[in-house]
């Protein structure tokens, strides 16, 4: 294998191509391990420049795509990263407290804190919804996600004053896990969106909900999960539209874990067996003594021409 | 080289082969390396000569041309390429033979290939390869996967026979893939790699096939076991810490 030295006189790499290289490692992270990874690329990297520029483009998407939840400076409430409270690519608004954090993508941490702008906040009006929904979802969520942080947000008309027209309301959560000393991490991430349409009077909903787990203990195994599901419920007033809304959340969730749990269920008898069967066909350890001496035979026969 | 490998272990399974050509692209001096320490998913070639299907590995390469174990031929051809001594390309057939009947008894298809070689010190080394697509297009009988990949990579180096004993030792790897993908449940994807090594001075009374087939034989159990119970059951109980199951939550509830 020696002879594989002859790939030391191809052309260097070009700045774009380590680049684009550095990029895919940084966003291909599992859950909670980019800061590994990151350590892990400078060294291969052995270039600052290229690193500094990966890190700077790939950090953003990670952590918007991870919905990553943050600290705020004072420790007074969470800040989610996520594309629904992103105001500026290091803004991202918590509408809970009206405040906005201003976050340092690299270092996965808060540096800043202002209150929201009017602007930046929805119009009463929606606040009423968003408020009520987001109060029965952080209930529900502190029931079912230990380490769970929710956040809705008001989307599309956010500026609406009074009903006759439709908004749209987004209810993250995010839910991870990091236990590095057990080589064990992982994270849910559930995007709900939630549309009120004044019209129909009904509220329709779009669920897209995401796990992944990673084990690493001399080994390399990673779960990746992805389901989507939609439902709808009346248009009711703020309160009423909370409850209807986070029971159906409640309902799909729960019946999404149970149906991962069935998947994994299914595993040993069923979907693995497809790759490998734990005993041969015949249900016994696989006859090496024997083969042996068939083989002996076959060999004779051939040696005297008989299988010719 | 040891970022190289820490980036391997974190890097998703399915992606190895892209992340291994990012590697050797940037890192072109430590390519043996990185070829010889990171497992990839396995090729396959068609042997043209008797129509069967061989798996592509560094052991069976010669420049860009691969050695068949059925025609015993390089593909493409290519003029001065090593090849196993006659004693021992008689074991390698031999071994090929029965490896495709314990395959087919495991694993109800895919494909394999065992390959021989002279060691430097007057033993010898086999690998023994399998690949398996288990998707409900190939050769998944039950039709439960909507893609399903197994690769099983055993290389052993047997030591010389000394007072009727042989050492042996067995490295294996297995990497794996599977998709199961239904309208109520989404995509379920779950893939890694594993690798371990075992050794052992055994008796060659009953030759070295037989020792080695039956090594292989256990190791493929312990490991299909700790990815099943261990790996498997590891990232589902992430699952169940993220988010318990409703009798967890209710078993709380008083506390709180």
């Amino acid at each position: 294998m020696s002879d594989e030295e002859e790939e030391t006189t191809e052309p260097e790499l070009s700045y774009k191509q380590k680049l684009e290289i550095a990029k895919w490692f940084l966003l291909n992270s599992p859950p909670g391990e980019i800061q590994y990874v990151a350590k892990d690329v400078k060294a291969v990297l052995k270039d600052e420049n290229v690193y500094e520029t990966a890190a700077a483009e790939a950090f953003p998407l990670y952590n918007k795509s991870h919905m990553i939840c943050l600290q705020l400076l004072d420790r007074s409430s969470d800040v989610l990263v996520t594309s629904f409270s992103e105001i500026s690519e290091d803004e991202y608004i918590d509408p809970r407290t009206a405040q906005v954090a201003v976050v340092d993508h690299v270092k996965q941490a808060c540096i800043e804190v202002r209150p929201a702008s009017d602007e930046e906040l929805p119009s009463a009006y929606i606040e009423e919804y968003r408020c009520a929904l987001d109060a029965e979802i952080s209930k529900y969520v502190g029931e079912v996600y230990p380490k769970g942080v929710c956040s809705v947000y008001s989307t599309k008309g956010k500026h609406v004053e009074e009903p006759g027209t439709d908004f749209e309301l987004v209810v993250v959560i995010s839910a991870s896990r990091h236990s590095p000393q057990n080589f064990c991490n992982g994270s849910w991430r559930s995007i709900w969106n939630v549309v009120f349409e004044d019209e129909l009077q009904i509220v329709e909903l779009r669920g897209r909900m995401q796990v992944g787990a990673h084990y690493f203990e001399e080994g390399n195994v990673q779960l990746d999960t992805k389901h989507e599901c939609k439902d709808s419920t009346a248009f009711q007033s703020a309160d009423d539209c909370a409850i209807s809304l986070t029971n159906i959340i409640r309902h799909h969730e729960t019946e999404y874990l149970n149906s991962l749990q069935t998947s994994y269920l299914n595993l040993p008898d069923n979907t693995f067996k497809d790759l490998r069967r734990k005993l041969p066909v015949t249900r016994t350890l696989f006859p090496w003594h024997n083969t042996m001496q068939f083989n002996l035979t076959r060999d004779i026969s051939k040696e005297l021409g008989i299988g010719k | 080289m040891e970022a190289a490998m820490g980036l391997m272990r974190r890097i998703p399974p399915k992606h190895t082969e892209t992340a291994l050509s990012a590697l050797l692209s940037l890192l072109p001096h430590h390519s043996s390396d990185l070829l010889s320490q990171v497992d990839q998913p396995l090729q396959v070639l068609c042997d043209v000569d008797c129509g069967k299907d061989f798996i592509l590995c560094e052991y069976n390469r010669d420049a860009d041309s691969y050695r068949s174990p059925w025609s015993n031929k390089y593909h493409p051809p290519l003029e001065d390429g090593p090849h196993p001594s006659s004693d021992l390309r008689k074991l390698e057939i031999e071994a090929n033979e029965v490896f495709a009947v314990y395959r087919d008894q495991y694993y109800e298809g895919g494909i394999s290939s065992v390959y021989l070689w002279e060691d430097d010190n007057e033993g010898f080394v086999a690998c023994f390869l399998i690949k398996k697509d288990g998707s409900k297009t190939a050769h998944g009988r039950r039709g439960y996967l909507e893609e399903g990949a197994w690769d099983a990579i055993h290389v052993i180096e047997v030591g010389p026979e000394e007072e009727g004993k042989a050492h042996y030792c067995l490295t294996s790897t297995v990497m794996l893939s599977l998709t199961t993908n239904d309208e109520s449940s989404g995509i379920f994807n779950l893939s890694g790699s594993i690798r371990r090594q075992m050794n052992m001075d055994l008796p060659v009374a009953e030759g070295h096939l037989c020792n080695m087939g039956r090594m292989i034989e256990e190791m493929e159990g312990k490991l299909r076991n700790s990815l099943d119970q261990v790996y498997f059951g590891k990232t589902k109980e992430m699952v169940c810490t993220l988010r318990p199951p409703a009798e967890l939550v209710q078993m709380r509830l008083p506390d709180s």
